[in-house]
């Protein structure tokens, strides 16, 4: 276990620093960001002064040295846009994007899992054929536009949720968030809706092929042999063996929503980090871009690595070595 | 059987039992027409080569039989009770307390995910109000019984650990924990090796005797069969060939596919040093169960048939047997025309 984790801490710095020089030569190619930065009608002396001031003087690789030196000391550098530490913004926002993330999984999850398993157990009912038809038309529906849908029909229409922003929040371990009064978690209901529907209509469809599978198995059988009833059949000897593959699939969406839950946070206007890429993007806000990427491939080794011990506590033969 | 007020009365009566598959090549009588009695504490054999539909009695039995599959007709009476077509949660309380199941292959029968306590604890939760302690300890005595050495550490364990014998050991320990009345076994020792096929066996045999529970060995190792059983079902397609006591169809056997059977056992010659003989064997293959021939199925393949073996269907006719050791006449039933003469 323990040499497990040094060769995921040296893999991790790996990745984090392929991300950084890849994100850092993609950056230079993308332009000057001074000229986002200063007035049209910003004198030569005025830009050459901005371009000191943002560190953009020197040569890319010095540029790059510079950066690499600051994050052995703990500094990310700073947004050009905002002055504050890019690590900062980033931090002050995630609690945003992880609360509709979480609440997004949690519905997938408890509307998958279900369906799935009964759709994997009784694959000829004409039941599982609509759940099934019902996934794809899941995976085939854009975020945005179940987004705007969503929009249109409970905020506007039916007036029963509201359209956009966070409502009110309150400090809980430190953060920001929304879940904890009634008022913020009513705005997290239809940005959670729109992220889930696509990674519920996945797990489901894999939770079922799955079961499928496992239901063949002789030991479903000897199970029913034993007199057990339908549940402890299906969740006890069969949902169990048909989590490995789920657990995978699910560490993956679960990586990417957090990363690139952006769309739905701008159609929302949910104050979250995908908005916060987007509108970097758009100001040419170079050191948020970087942190950013650079935070998202951290987090997906993360990610990784707690897969990666969910499947040793599911299945007793796979050690983690 | 030492109780002879229960002998009369079977434990399980299956009547004209007729379970059939509806595939996409046709219908397939696996079980058509089978009837046999089993009484309290006693073994029965059921061989016949694969695909002739002994595991589906077995299963029958169980009210395990999945589409496309049905039990088409007949009465599986146990315990006084027709059990066929009873509804899942009925057949739940029975299913691993009153009838339990052995499978053919331990290595899948097991589930790969719970430790072998966890899976033998089961059953005794399902059928019992055992706390969680007695469960234990029920379970460690089954397991030491069963053969495993070290059973309290060997609760934890979990099946990769364990060798197919071993494993087949568990499996036995399972079925047994929660003292069924008739326990099914269906070719429990085919996938493990020949040097421990006997000795599960033993174990097996063991392990009814000590509960008066009684036995189906369903298997198509006639020679495990003649070692154990108390009675012999012979089953081709599906139907039943041949029935009777079983050193009595070992000895005389009166249908030719059962005298093939026994035939391509290896005999062991008293002198070695005799001419080594070629093992005999039933020339050609079972046929296509969704296509059997008019008359007798074993017909093609046998060298004694006629015209009229491939016309009309042989009944099961009963002949008296020879007196057993119980002192008991037991009836010895064939379904031939031509049946071999009763050799001396």
């Amino acid at each position: 276990m323990f040499g497990y984790m040094i060769k995921r801490l040296i893999q991790m710095v790996i990745v984090l620093w392929a991300v950084s020089v890849l994100v850092f030569v993609m950056m230079s190619f993308t332009g000057d960001p001074t000229f986002m930065m200063v007035p049209l009608d910003a004198t030569d002396e005025q830009i050459a002064q901005a371009r000191r001031i943002l560190g953009l003087d020197e040569s890319h690789l010095v540029q790059y040295w510079r950066f690499l030196s600051n994050i052995a000391q703990g500094d990310f550098g700073r947004s050009f846009v905002f002055r504050q530490p890019a690590m900062t913004l980033i931090l002050e926002r995630l609690p945003a994007t992880l609360e509709i993330v979480f609440l997004a999984m949690v519905m997938a999850l408890l509307v998958a899992i279900p369906l799935g398993v009964y759709a994997g157990a009784n694959p000829k009912k004409p039941a599982s054929r609509a759940v099934m038809a019902g996934s794809l038309i899941g995976i085939s529906l854009p975020g945005f536009w179940l987004g705007m849908v969503l929009i249109f029909v409970v905020a506007v229409k039916l007036q029963w949720l509201p359209s956009s922003g966070r409502g009110p929040t309150t400090e809980w371990l430190g953060m920001r968030v929304s879940f904890t009064s009634w008022e913020g978690f009513r705005h997290l209901i239809l940005p959670a809706i729109t992220l889930s529907v696509g990674t519920l209509a996945i797990l489901m469809r894999i939770i079922r092929a799955e079961m499928v599978e496992v239901m063949k198995q002789d030991y479903i059988k000897f199970a029913r042999a034993k007199g057990a009833p339908a549940k402890v059949i299906l969740f006890k000897h069969g949902l169990k063996n048909a989590l490995i593959p789920l657990v995978t699939v699910f560490g993956l969406m679960l990586g990417d929503l957090i990363a690139f839950a952006t769309l739905t946070e701008t159609i929302f206007a949910w104050p979250g980090i995908g908005k916060l890429l987007v509108d970097s993007i758009y100001r040419g806000d170079r050191p948020v871009i970087v942190v950013y990427l650079m935070f998202v491939a951290l987090m997906f080794v993360v990610v990784n690595f707690i897969v990666d011990v969910c499947y040793a506590l599911i299945d007793p033969r796979i050690k983690i070595k | 059987m030492s109780n002879n007020e229960q002998h009369s009365k079977p434990l399980l009566r299956v009547q004209e039992l007729r379970t059939w598959f509806y595939t996409f090549g046709g219908l397939v009588k696996a079980v058509d027409g089978v009837s046999f009695d089993l009484a309290p504490g006693e073994i029965m054999g059921l061989v016949g080569e694969s695909g002739g539909g002994k595991s589906m009695i077995g299963f029958s039995i169980m009210g395990l039989i999945d589409p496309p599959g049905r039990i088409e007709g007949g009465r599986i009476e146990f315990n006084g009770k027709n059990i066929a077509g009873l509804s899942e949660d009925e057949m739940r309380v029975i299913r691993g307390k009153e009838i339990a199941m052995i499978f053919q292959d331990p290595m899948t029968a097991l589930n790969p995910l719970y430790t072998i306590g966890n899976q033998i604890e089961e059953t005794l939760a399902l059928h019992t109000a055992l706390s969680a302690r007695e469960r234990r300890a029920k379970a460690i005595e089954m397991l030491h019984k069963v053969g495993i050495p070290q059973p309290e550490q060997r609760l934890s364990h979990y099946p990769h650990q364990f060798s197919g014998g071993m494993r087949q050991r568990v499996v036995i320990a399972i079925a047994m924990i929660a003292k069924p009345r008739l326990l099914i076994a269906d070719e429990p020792t085919t996938a493990l090796d020949v040097t421990i096929q006997a000795q599960l066996l033993r174990l097996m045999r063991q392990q009814v005797v000590e509960n008066g529970t009684s036995m189906i060995l369903i298997t198509h190792d006639l020679a495990a069969v003649s070692q154990m059983a108390d009675t012999i079902v012979v089953l081709y397609c599906g139907r039943i060939v041949e029935k009777g006591p079983a050193e009595d169809i070992i000895a005389r056997p009166r249908h030719p596919y059962t005298r093939g059977l026994i035939d391509s056992i290896p005999h062991e010659t008293a002198e070695n040093d005799g001419p080594k003989q070629r093992l005999s064997q039933i020339p050609g293959n079972v046929p296509d169960i969704r296509k059997l021939p008019p008359g007798c199925a074993f017909a093609p393949r046998c060298s004694r048939a006629s015209e009229r073996c491939r016309m009309q269907d042989p009944v099961l006719m009963e002949h008296n047997a020879i007196a057993m050791g119980s002192g008991k006449l037991r009836p010895h039933a064939v379904a031939c025309h031509h049946p071999l003469a009763v050799s001396p």
